[in-house]
């Protein structure tokens, strides 16, 4: 008999399912009991009355229209209680409590204790006079190479392209299968300042290693979402030969300050505010975010913005200390995943 | 005051901005201690070695090619030495019955009269140990014997109260598969207790010991650890076994009766500068590029203990080797604020003292925020 009245619960509209779904708690309440009289009342999670849940129907069907059922109720019951919230903020008007700060992971992340202070004298000394002092002294001006892995493909060749408008006195060059050991003194030979190297994988860019030339530290970092020109929907013009600005958000820690000087340094000191050309590098959770606009001001309070050039993600993977040699060098910091990752609210940039 | 607590500092680490540090375990705090006040690059701290009589003071090699002296008991600088001679920076340092030894890059080893003037004279013993010096190490129970190694640079034992011929020279180990030459990169050298044979870890990730008393020149045993070149190495206290660091920060502690690995210890992200081990208590000391000092339980259990950031790149340390670590006497404070106040009253000072005595947590919390920052209290010397 329960049965039968399942079924016809089953196949029929909602309101009949609603009658028979209200009857059903208790037949099958009642079955239980009688199943159960003998042996011990198992501590159910509902009190009263004494409780099924869903999870315990056998039938698929009916086990996932109880659940649908019973999340609209939820979800109906949400509505009402911000509802009634709201209500309760507009009667109270200027009295009401602040809004509570939803949690995210950006504002659980663990305290670090290498956060630079901004009046650290020992920080500020160690910055003024590591590899980069030259660049921030004005002594040097930057001079980029950029280069690929051996035989690169069509996309990694029009990024370097890209990178090489985006990037003011930089040079690309075609990596005829040569080490970067062997390359390394020519360009300091040469005066470069800084080598980019893009290595790719399986036809896509995957990787980025930034060398500072004369006996800098070298960065190796994991690049994703690489988005060239043609790809980026409601673009703008190409970018033009003035030299743009940078900012960089974000880099709080040491290791952020350390990397961040190096973005920094690839690009000449003196930004032409009539080219309107501005390079971004975010960082948010480890991740480094490059984006590459012309921005104009249409008042004192609205900008309107048109990204140009090319757009990645960067991911830092290791910091060497001297110029690249990744088998005999001396590392900075090194990301190990099964060490350092297992907090999701610890970043170390 | 810093200055005064820097004889129970635990650790003392050397750094590449020439800022010597000292460490207090017990109450978390780190101390920077300059010879002119102001930190500058040019005296990198490149070695570190204990002064003749026990713990109480310090020679601090310096990369302009200084060697300071440093009283652990005042936290001051008290003298300094120009060590000229070969090029590159020292890479070991000692001393032996008021005579100073210095090896630097280029393979001078040098021995100097070590008196109290500052004149520079000629030294006393001079050997060309070979260019790339890696490391010199004295051995601790026969002062006068040193060991060198380096890069291309094989392993040698001088005697320096013997002739100018080293005791004890290392032969390269056989070709290996493929008919090639192995290379040498010695990078650090330990001498183990209680015998005459050595230990070296290599830039080639290798471990091997070496046996003097023995007819072979090759060495005895030979264990590898990872892919990466070693860059330091230290005993544990039963001295079967060597704890080793490499360039990636892994820890490793081998074992030197069978070559096998015994087991890890995590946490280094940077290159390891610097390591050593208590000579009793299963504790060990690492420094290295990622500009932490971590203390780690070697055994029961192996884990991470104290972990300070210094904010700068550490070269090389030091562990104080005293037995009693947990028994800090809390009394100094007192005691010496009435012989600063000589003009004031006594009353002054009893009342001073008192308030010191009460609130003995809220001066080390702010001498733990502000290290170098001088005192305000009236008639207080700065550090």
């Amino acid at each position: 008999m329960a049965k039968a009245r399942e079924k016809s619960g089953g196949s029929s509209k909602k309101g009949l399912k609603r009658k028979a779904a209200s009857e059903e708690p208790q037949e099958a309440a009642v079955a239980e009991d009688g199943a159960t009289e003998s042996g011990v009342q198992p501590p159910k999670a509902a009190s009263f009355p004494p409780g099924f849940s869903i999870s315990e129907i056998k039938n698929k069907q009916r086990r996932h229209l109880m659940f649908t059922r019973w999340k609209q109720q939820q979800r109906k019951e949400k509505l009402a209680a911000k509802k009634k919230l709201k209500k309760e903020r507009e009667a109270l008007g200027d009295k009401a409590p602040p809004k509570p700060v939803p949690k995210t992971i950006d504002n659980q992340r663990v305290y670090d204790e290498t956060v630079v202070d901004p009046n650290d004298e020992e920080v500020a000394y160690d910055e003024a006079t590591d590899e980069f002092a030259s660049y921030f002294n004005r002594e040097t001006s930057p001079k980029i190479l950029i280069t690929t892995s051996d035989r690169p493909h069509g996309r990694t060749v029009r990024l370097c392209n890209q990178l090489s408008t985006v990037i003011p006195n930089s040079h690309v060059y075609y990596r005829r299968g040569l080490a970067l050991k062997k390359i390394i003194p020519q360009c300091i030979s040469r005066d470069f300042t800084d080598l980019i190297v893009i290595n790719e994988d399986r036809k896509t860019p995957n990787g980025l290693i930034l060398s500072h030339l004369p006996n800098g530290p070298t960065a190796h970092f994991k690049m994703s979402s690489v988005r060239l020109r043609k790809e980026i929907k409601r673009r703008g013009k190409d970018p033009t030969e003035h030299i743009p600005e940078i900012i960089l958000n974000n880099f709080t820690t040491r290791l952020g300050h350390s990397v961040g000087r190096m973005f920094a340094s690839l690009f000449p000191h003196n930004p032409q505010f009539i080219g309107r050309q501005v390079a971004t590098f975010h960082n948010q959770r480890d991740y480094i975010f490059f984006r590459f606009h012309r921005y104009i001001f249409r008042s004192e309070k609205k900008v309107g913005i048109q990204e140009l050039g090319p757009r990645f993600t960067l991911k830092l993977r290791s910091l060497q200390k001297g110029t690249f040699d990744s088998k005999y060098g001396e590392y900075e910091w090194v990301h190990k995943p099964r060490e350092m990752d297992t907090s999701r609210r610890k970043f170390h940039l | 005051m810093a200055a005064a607590g820097a004889r129970w500092n635990h650790v003392w680490v050397g750094t590449e901005t020439g800022i010597l540090k000292g460490v207090n375990l017990q109450r978390k705090q780190a101390a920077n201690f300059t010879a002119a006040g102001q930190p500058r690059r040019e005296e990198a701290v490149s070695a570190l070695c204990w002064g003749p009589d026990g713990e109480k003071q310090m020679l601090v090699g310096c990369a302009d090619r200084t060697v300071r002296r440093f009283s652990t008991e005042d936290g001051t600088f008290q003298g300094q030495r120009h060590c000229p001679g070969g090029e590159g920076t020292f890479r070991g340092l000692a001393q032996v019955d008021g005579t100073l030894i210095t090896c630097v890059d280029s393979g001078i080893l040098r021995v100097w009269n070590d008196n109290q003037k500052e004149s520079s004279e000629d030294p006393v013993l001079e050997l060309r140990v070979g260019p790339g010096v890696c490391r010199m190490r004295q051995d601790p129970e026969h002062p006068h014997m040193v060991a060198t190694g380096g890069k291309e640079n094989a392993l040698k034992v001088w005697d320096l109260q013997g002739s100018e011929e080293p005791v004890f020279r290392a032969k390269n180990v056989r070709n290996d598969w493929l008919d090639l030459r192995v290379p040498i990169w010695d990078q650090d050298i330990q001498f183990l207790p209680k015998s005459q044979k050595l230990v070296t870890c290599t830039g080639y990730h290798q471990v091997r010991v070496y046996d003097p008393a023995s007819p072979q020149r090759r060495p005895v045993l030979e264990a590898t650890y990872g892919e990466y070149p070693l860059t330091a190495m230290t005993l544990t206290p039963e001295g079967n076994s060597v704890i080793v660091g490499n360039t990636h920060g892994q820890l490793a502690e081998i074992d030197l009766r069978q070559g096998r690995l015994v087991g890890c210890l995590k946490g280094l992200a940077g290159s390891v500068r610097g390591l050593q081990c208590h000579p009793s208590k299963p504790l060990l000391a690492s420094c290295g590029l990622d500009r932490v000092l971590r203390i780690h339980r070697i055994r029961n259990p192996r884990g991470l203990e104290h972990k300070v950031y210094l904010k700068s790149q550490l070269n090389c340390l030091l562990l104080s080797g005293r037995e009693n670590w947990e028994d800090e006497p809390q009394e100094q404070e007192p005691s010496e604020v009435p012989q600063e106040d000589t003009e004031t009253d006594e009353l002054w000072a009893s009342l001073e003292a008192a308030a010191k005595r009460k609130h003995p947590e809220m001066e080390q919390t702010q001498r733990a925020l502000q290290p170098r920052s001088k005192k305000k209290r009236p008639g207080s010397t700065s550090s």
